[in-house]
Parts: structure tokens; sequence; C-alpha cells
């Protein structure tokens, strides 16, 4: 009863009461503006290169330094911001729509049906992440919308998984029994009945993916895999600062430093939907 | 004309016990099930849990689909028809469910709820569909306003209230309830029983009624089947059936439901044990282990069901004339395995 009332009225509150939690929507739907009005934001072009302003260090001027083309490092990014939080919400909006579908059939129908799709979720979900990205970027060539591929087929298991259980329990309660009984189609209990029932756990998974989506996006930057040079992308603009760690740490710590605030934020809108959506985990949290 | 005729329904369940696959086990369900509801009429279908009283409400629905037999609403046999025929029929045959807590959607308004089968099914749209929620509320002794709530913000008995006006929405001819005031205070139960009699006089509905109270099943309706493990031992109407019992397990069924009369009260007839697992049920009879009458033929001989009285029906050797020597002959079992301990 306890999830009933909470998912419809006391949601809101729950969530609302969760100071943190608001700081992480602030701070998200602040690094979003700050993507969207990038030219606005940016006192430099993000690859403007001077030779004049190499290697600076942070300044009234260039608020994170300069790299080594004297390309200003706070335009970079702010520009990087685009990249990341795109990268982020597409594939995790991606890996939702087919990884939820899937798993919802899986959990619907079951029997034959079922095993077909976990099983090829589990064969995917046995390669590790950044393998399964790299082998993609490797097949494709590194882009933009490779990188979104490589992400998202990464997600498409996990949240497979995660929308195939609450589905085995929401399809046993008696009003899908009654919406059989009225003669409803599959797709209309699906969709109007089991999902908006689901849908609550998936979305907080979903945020806090959405930061692991960013941080693995970075990774490939890391690694060379993602979008192409000159585009600033924060995973990129850490590699690049890598070489002149110790001349220049600037470089990579304030790129560095985006990240954590982007993944902070959606960590912390996560943890506020979980604890608003189940009371008991938070009860055991405040004691402990 | 029978609203609905069931005939020899069988349903098994297969499943593995065990580890690593484990053996094969056949739980026979519903095991050769035959009885029939007359147009108007409040059938009842009682036993214990586990019986397999409710998996006959499913398969007569058609929400699992029957092994064998035949299920026929208004002489039509649901076994013959292809899935689209079904779905046209199913709304002349609606369910309602023992717990009012999960048979509504949480996420869906009460006016949602009862608007959906009616526009899903073409009996309205828009402003039509919203008059006949506002009826149907009103039929089911609800406030209008209810249609703009969601049902976390009603009690127990008025979201029984909701189910069953969901359950008229699309004007069935046959209404399965399967414990559907169990969950529910008495006092409400009262209610709601009440509320199911009027809706049934008004609109000349007939119920399954499936209920593991007999006191329930006496008050609403008119003819019963009492169950035991997968099979109809004793059926016929409701009085009868009450006052004298004829197979020994609804004697002593009847003898378990209190009545509300303490100088009636004599010493209770216990039954002893379990109900015997579906998946080994015990050979012959399958009330044998438990019954007091027990003899050697009903070890080995299932017994047939015969109509000792019109109208009534039972499946005891007891009651079959033909097995009257073989009974007489046969010794009973010894008195360790009676049902007193």
């Amino acid at each position: 009863m306890s999830a009933t009332s909470a998912s419809s009225g006391g949601l809101v509150q729950t969530f609302n009461r969760n100071k943190l939690s608001w700081v992480g929507i602030v701070l998200f739907m602040v690094l979003c503006l700050i993507a969207i009005f990038a030219p606005f934001v940016a006192p430099y072009g993000p690859i403007d290169q001077s030779v004049m302003t190499r290697m600076r260090p942070p300044s009234m001027e260039h608020l994170f330094g300069t790299d080594a083309f004297g390309r200003d490092q706070f335009s970079r990014a702010v520009y990087g911001a685009r990249i990341s939080l795109s990268v982020g919400v597409v594939s995790v909006f991606l890996g939702m729509s087919v990884g939820g579908l899937l798993g919802v059939l899986a959990g619907y129908f079951g029997k034959r049906i079922d095993t077909v799709i976990m099983r090829s979720m589990d064969v995917l979900l046995s390669f590790p992440t950044l393998i399964t990205g790299i082998v993609i970027v490797a097949l494709l060539g590194p882009s933009l919308t490779n990188v979104i591929v490589a992400i998202t087929v990464t997600l498409i298991p996990k949240f497979a998984r995660i929308a195939r259980a609450p589905t085995l329990a929401v399809k046993e309660r008696a009003y899908i029994e009654a919406c059989r009984a009225m003669g409803f189609s599959h797709a209309r209990i699906i969709l109007f009945h089991i999902v908006p029932n689901i849908l609550t756990e998936i979305l907080v998974m979903a945020s806090l993916w959405t930061a692991n989506a960013i941080m693995i996006e970075a990774g490939f930057a890391f690694l060379g895999l993602g979008v192409r040079p000159p585009t600033p992308t924060w995973g990129g603009m850490i590699r690049e600062g890598f070489e002149h760690i110790f001349q220049a740490p600037w470089m990579s710590i304030f790129p560095g430093l985006c990240i954590l605030l982007a993944v902070l934020s959606l960590n912390l809108i996560g943890d506020g939907l979980r604890d608003a959506l189940d009371p008991r985990l938070k009860q055991v949290r405040d004691m402990g | 004309m029978n609203v609905l005729d069931v005939d020899g329904l069988k349903k098994f369940f297969h499943t593995r016990v065990g580890a690593f696959g484990g053996k094969p086990v056949t739980v026979r369900a519903v095991d050769g099930v035959s009885f029939h509801i007359e147009t108007g009429e409040a059938f009842g279908l009682v036993g214990e849990s586990g019986c397999g009283k409710s998996t006959v409400g499913r398969a007569v629905l058609h929400l699992i689909p029957p092994d064998a037999g035949r299920v026929a609403l208004h002489g039509q046999d649901l076994m013959q028809l292809d899935p689209a025929e079904l779905r046209a029929l199913r709304p002349s045959m609606q369910m309602i469910f023992q717990d009012p807590y999960s048979s509504l959607n949480p996420k869906q308004k009460v006016g949602a709820a009862l608007a959906e089968p009616i526009r899903v099914h073409g009996r309205g749209s828009g402003p039509e569909a919203e008059r006949i929620v506002a009826d149907l509320l009103q039929e089911v002794g609800l406030p209008a306003e209810a249609a703009n709530r969601y049902p976390h913000e009603f009690s127990g008995g008025q979201r029984q209230r909701i189910a069953i006006a969901r359950a008229l929405t699309l004007d069935p001819d046959l209404i399965i309830a399967d414990e559907a005031v169990s969950a529910l205070d008495v006092s409400i139960q009262a209610q709601i029983l009440k509320l199911l009699s009027e809706i049934m006089q008004r609109r000349g509905l007939s119920f399954l009624f499936i209920s593991h109270d007999l006191g329930v099943v006496r008050v609403f309706c008119k003819r019963l089947a009492v169950m035991y493990l997968g099979r109809i031992v004793e059926s016929g109407p409701v009085g009868p059936v009450f006052d004298t019992p004829l197979h020994p397990y609804t004697q002593i069924l009847r003898a378990a439901s209190p009545i509300p009369d303490p100088s009636a009260r004599t010493e209770l007839v216990r039954l002893s044990g379990e109900i015997p697992s579906a998946s080994n049920p015990p050979p012959g009879c399958h009330f044998h282990p438990r019954c007091p009458f027990a003899t050697d033929l009903c070890r080995t001989v299932t017994p047939k069901t015969t109509e000792p009285v019109t109208g009534r029906h039972v499946a005891c050797h007891l009651h079959d004339p033909a097995q009257a020597d073989a009974m007489r002959a046969t010794k009973p079992l010894a008195a360790k395995e009676l049902y007193f301990p």
C-alpha cells in the first residue's frame, strides 16, 4: 500500500522534502541552460586559437585558463557541455525506450519470448561496457552519432532487466486480469496499464544512468574514440590536458569538475526519486 | 435457457519440482467439473482454498485456457472461437476480484477506468461515455465526483463498488465474483452483497459466486456446488444442501461454518489433516483419507455422480444405489485412519 500512496501525491511531497535532490535539479538545469545558450555564455569561440595566450593559468580573462593552442578552456567547457549532456540524455532516452520495451515484452509475454529476449540481453551484458563501446566505435568509426549508438547498445540490456522485473509483478495484479476479461488488446494493456505502473522505477535508473553515460562518453573521448578534435568535449579536454598535467593542471582539472558536477546533479536527482518511491529505503538510511 | 454450461472442464498445470529441472509434476487443479447457471441465477461455488474453485472461474472466462471440456455461453462453445471472436464475446462475461486494492489500476482515475472499456468496445465516446460512467457510479452508490479521483483515495468497500461498476460497464450477462466480499469487513460485506443482489434483480444478471464462506453463499445464491480437490462432490439448491447435506465433506464443511445461534451449537465435527496436494491426489474418491465413512471401495474406485434427490447431485458411493452392496461388503478403514485423532 505504501507504494501506491507514495506513487501518487506522496511522491511529489517526499521529493520536495529532499533538499539535496532540488540542488541536483537546479544544478542540472543550469548545466542544460549553459549548453543550450553556449554561444551567449562562452566569451570566446571554442576553437579560436591564440598563440599569444598559450597555457595561461586561470584568470579573470580566462576563467579556466587556456590550453596549448591558446584556446579559452572555459569556452571549450561550455561547448563541451553540449556534447556531454546530449550524449547522456539521447543515449539514455534511446536505451530506455528500446531496452524498456524489450524488458516489458519479455516480462509480459513470458515463456519463449522472455527466453529469447533476456538471453540476448545477457549476451550483451556479458561484455564490459567499455569493450562493447570500443568495438562498436571501431566498427562504425568515431563520431558523435556512433558514440551515442555505442552507449545506447550498452544501456539496452540494463533497461531491459530493470523493466522486466516490475512487469512480472504488475502483470499478476488483478487489474491486468480485469483488462483481459474486458477484451483489451495486448498493446493497450502494455501501454496504458503496465508501463505507467513501472515508469517510476525506470525513471530513477534513467537519471542515474544518464550520469553513467556522461562518464562513458568522457571515457571514450579520453581514449580518442569519441568526437573528433577540435570539437570540444569534457573527456577530450582532460586527455589534451593530460600531456601537460604537471605544467598546466587546470587544463584537466576544470573539465573534470564539469563532469563531476553533471554526474553529481544527476545522482542527487536519482537518489531523491528513489527515496520518494521507496519510503522503506529512506527509513533505513535515516536510521543508519 | 442457461446462461452458462460447463461440461467436463479440466485444467492441469505442469510444473517441475526440485533442483536442476527436477521432475515434471502435473497439478490437476480442475479435473472434470460440470455445472450450469440459469439466466438470472446466482450459482455458488464453494470449497477450501486450493480446491480449484478460482481456476474454474478463470477457465470459464478463458483468462487461462482450459485443457478439456466445454464452456458454453448462451449455448455458444467458447472453446471453438478464435481469439478475435472470443474478444468480441468478452463483454458478456465480467469478473469481480477478491482484493479491491489490486483490482484497480493505481495510475488511472476512476472515471477513466470506467470509460475505457466503453470506448474500446465502441459503446460511446466523450460525453456519452461520461454519462454512462455517472449512471454506473450512481448505480453502485458512489457520488459522481468519484470519477475524478484515484483508487487509493477510496476505502476497501468503496473500491469494491468501483470494481463492480467496472464489471457492469459492458452490460454483461454473467459476472464471475471470485471471493468478491472475502476481503471486506462483515458490515461492508453485507452492504456489498445487498448491492449485488439489487443489481442482479434490476439487470437480470447471472452470477458465478466463488467463495469459501458458506454463510455468504447461503444468503446470496440459489444453487451451489461444493468442490473438493478439483472435482464437484455435491451440488443442488442452497436450502436443501445446507439443511441435509449428502456428501460427508459437505456435512463437515457445514458443521465448520459458524451458526449465529448459541443454543444450536453442538460439538464440532472436526476434519483432520490437510487438503491433499492436487499434484498427487489420493486414488479413488479424493476425499477418502479424511472421510469418516470411507471403505476399501472408496480407496480404489472413483465415485460416480448420482442424483439421489431430484435436482441434487452427489459424487459419493454412499449415495450410489449401484454400489450399495459393495459398500456393505467392504470394511471401513481402520479407526486410526478416521478423522478423530
